[in-house]
């Protein structure tokens, strides 16, 4: 584990280890985005080819839970941002506040989303079993809701997951920051977790329109 | 600290000892050596299924297998030696051990990121391997959708999951590869001095970092497709199989250039130090790497001219790929202008040099062939097409692999192969290549079809050509694996700079430390400058005062 710090061996100075770090977290996301890119194109040439059956199945998922979702990640991102600043500032009992407050509202994000995708299983929109849109629906219409569905749980479920593992990492954070190893001259690790965070919590704000939002005006 | 009449006392070789201070090691010289044992033992797998192919197809109706394992032979050798074998080969191996040397720095920026790259390749590759043995692979390297994602009955989703967490090693390694050359350059190592290896690397990095994510995400999704019986490549269920083709060509064009590139960048070592003179162009030949990484990305539904996309799209794609074929004409137009007038020597790696030269211009050529709308209508998924890529990724990509290895092997090991016994190698290595694929251009062109188990009995003169250059391939391909590892133990101690060449990893010992240099070194010299460097002990009459060629 890096001492609070401490200089690896391959760098000649503190400042080029920085730089190397922070450089390769935006990489990282830029490899990011064009994963969920793939999954982003495939969701909309689908949308285009079915927009009806796209816009009703989007109708049928809970608007009210998708929204309050966003509110609460947006301010796990603010939370994020603040112990980031913390960090920066040296104080580093708020560092630790802060990344324990951005956990809970991850937490309860990914609660929320435990409760909608339970709300699916309940309604028989899980793609692949016993899947069916709504009663009277034409074989067509069925399978080309399911294609919303799939994309649906894939889009979000990738997204989940990238949650779980931002949470596994805030814990990881917290751990180090309660042994006081962030200061206003060491901060890199708080950083870049929080560059990771903010995309997560970027490709949300694209999927809460993409999937909630298409055809309800 | 080099010992006149021996190795080094201490390299990364023997700095540490057990089988621990391998598997758990951060030296990036370490791991490109694990690397070179993983892909060479990929290598050997596909080029397996390569020679049951050929002999399979001695006879007009197949001599060896039944048609259902001929569709896993040549699937397992495209997987096989694309996504294990080409893809991580120059990058992971040489790129791995040279880039640090090459820029002065004591490792990668992120050497456990690196280890880490290796143990995902491993376990992608054991995935596959477990696909191969329980029931194999039929769906073609490409994996085509519903094929692949509902008819198949081969072991599918293994071999899928194996590509996907494959994928993450190529990605480390690019993403690795950017920071490295972004922040770890010694001083005066500015970007304009950087080896024509390194900006090859640079622009092979940047489509791994842009490129595999989307195959990644592509092959979750005909996973998932399989797996859960959804619908998204499927159309009985409202899927497009033409999106599939889509996002796997986005992938897979350029991955072809992260194949070519670094072999490219092995070419523009070897030519200058064999010809003693400053590289011609240096900036175009670096700009066009980058160029062809860039350009490359948006050539690839010239793979789908036949899919019914539209007249308009597929004509755009024809003259974009028609674009990729300047930057790489600028290469070789540099490379042999670099020649000219040069005190050429026909040492090992200068063969394979002036041997990539020859067959990727026939390859590129063939390539523009491809690329032209009416003309790929005719030859589409024939033999013409295997040859073509054939010329490029092994005519191309295997021989600056294998130019490569020779070429810096004294510094990796320290002792000097037999060169009679190479040169031997490379030209049986040239022959048996040609004999092998320059025939299928014909066969192609008379309108065999690829992936088939059989063919009219009047192709039969030529398959057996191609067969038998395919033998002497092979031997080409033993030969320089049993004296490369005879030559770890018994090759004659190399010295610092055996040729000598002007780059940084020649400054160090042979092999070179675990830090790589006693002390970080400042660079004072244009790169490929043979007239301003007297550290080289070269009398070099009439050699260009400028660096480059062009300046």
């Amino acid at each position: 584990m890096h001492r609070s710090g401490e200089l690896y061996g391959q760098f000649e100075t503190m400042d080029q280890q920085r730089e190397s770090a922070s450089l390769g977290m935006w990489v990282f996301l830029v490899t990011e985005v064009l994963f969920f890119g793939g999954m982003f194109m495939t969701y909309t040439l689908n949308r285009s080819t079915y927009p009806d059956v796209f816009g009703e199945a989007s109708r049928s998922i809970n608007l009210t839970l998708g929204a309050v979702n966003t509110v609460v990640l947006i301010g796990s991102s603010l939370t994020m941002a603040m112990a980031v600043w913390a960090a920066q500032v040296g104080k580093t009992r708020l560092v630790t506040f802060f990344l324990i407050a951005t956990l809970i509202l991850g937490t309860v994000f990914l609660g929320i989303k435990g409760v909608e995708y339970h709300e699916k299983f309940v309604e028989h929109h899980v793609p692949g079993l016993d899947f069916n849109f709504e009663l009277g629906a034409s074989p067509a219409t069925n399978a080309h809701a399911q294609l919303f569905f799939s994309l649906y749980f894939a889009m979000t479920g990738l997204h989940a997951l990238h949650m779980i593992i931002g949470a596994g990492l805030l814990l990881w954070l917290i751990k180090e920051s309660l042994r006081g190893r962030f200061t206003a001259s060491y901060n890199t690790p708080v950083e870049n977790v929080g560059l990771y965070w903010h995309f997560v919590d970027i490709v949300w704000i694209f999927l809460f329109p993409l999937l909630y939002l298409i055809d309800r005006h | 600290m080099a010992v006149e009449n021996g190795l080094p006392r201490e390299h990364y070789l023997n700095a540490t000892y057990g089988i621990r201070s391998w598997l758990l090691t951060t030296d990036h010289k370490r791991i490109a050596m694990l690397y070179l044992a993983s892909v060479t033992f990929f290598f050997f797998i596909g080029g397996t299924f390569a020679s049951m192919i050929r002999i399979h197809l001695l006879t007009p109706n197949g001599y060896l297998v039944s048609p259902e394992t001929y569709n896993k032979l040549f699937t397992m050798h495209g997987v096989a030696m694309i996504f294990f074998f080409l893809i991580p080969s120059i990058p992971a191996v040489l790129g791995n051990f040279l880039i640090p040397l090459m820029i002065g720095a004591k490792d990668l920026a992120f050497p456990k990121i690196n280890l880490l790259s290796w143990y995902i390749y491993v376990v992608g590759g054991c995935f596959v391997l477990y696909s191969f043995s329980t029931g194999g692979l039929d769906t073609g390297w490409t994996f085509y959708t519903p094929l692949s994602s509902v008819y198949s009955n081969s072991a599918v989703t293994p071999a899928v999951i194996g590509i996907f967490i494959n994928g993450f090693s190529s990605i480390l390694t690019g993403l690795n590869f950017i920071v490295t050359i972004h922040t770890m350059r010694a001083p005066g190592m500015t970007w304009f001095r950087l080896p024509l290896f390194v900006w090859a690397h640079y622009a092979t990095s940047i489509i791994f970092i842009l490129g595999t994510p989307v195959i990644a995400i592509t092959l979750l999704l005909v996973g998932l497709e399989r797996m859960f019986h959804l619908g998204f490549f499927n159309p009985a269920l409202g899927g497009d199989p033409i999106l599939f083709q889509h996002l796997f060509w986005f992938y897979s064009h350029p991955a072809v250039y992260i194949m070519i590139l670094p072999a490219m960048g092995v070419i523009s070592e070897i030519i200058p130090t064999f010809a003693r003179k400053p590289i011609f162009g240096y900036s175009f030949i670096a700009g066009s790497s980058i160029a062809i990484a860039v350009i490359g990305f948006f050539v690839w539904a010239h793979h789908m001219f036949l899919t019914g996309e539209s007249v308009y799209a597929a004509l755009t794609f024809s003259l974009l790929s028609y674009l990729v074929a300047i930057p790489s004409a600028v290469k070789v137009f540099n490379w042999t202008s670099t020649l000219y007038k040069g005190s050429i020597s026909f040492d090992t790696p200068m063969l394979y040099a002036l041997g990539f030269i020859g067959l990727f211009l026939i390859g590129g050529l063939t390539g523009l062939f491809l690329a032209c709308l009416g003309l790929d209508i005719h030859i589409h998924d024939t033999y013409f097409v295997v040859a073509h890529f054939h010329y490029i990724m092994v005519g191309g990509a295997v021989m600056g692999y294998v130019g490569g290895l020779h070429y810096w092997w004294p510094k990796i090991t320290g002792r000097l192969y037999p060169e009679f016994l190479a040169r031997i190698a490379a030209v049986t290595l040239f022959i048996g290549f040609n004999l092998t694929f320059f025939p299928q251009f014909i066969l192609g062109y008379m309108g065999m079809p690829r992936r088939y188990s059989s063919y009219p009995p009047e192709f039969q003169a030529l398959n057996v050509m191609s067969t038998a250059g395919a033998s002497i391939l092979a031997l080409g391909y033993l030969l320089p694996m049993v004296y490369l590892i005879w030559s770890m133990r018994y090759g004659q101690v190399a010295g610092r700079n055996p040729w000598p060449a002007t780059g940084l990893e020649w400054q160090t010992d042979s092999p070179p430390l675990t830090e790589n240099f006693d002390v970080t070194p400042e660079v004072t010299w244009e790169a490929y400058d043979f007239a301003n460097r007297p550290d080289l002990g070269l009398d070099v009459p009439g050699a260009p005062v400028h660096a480059h060629g062009d300046d």
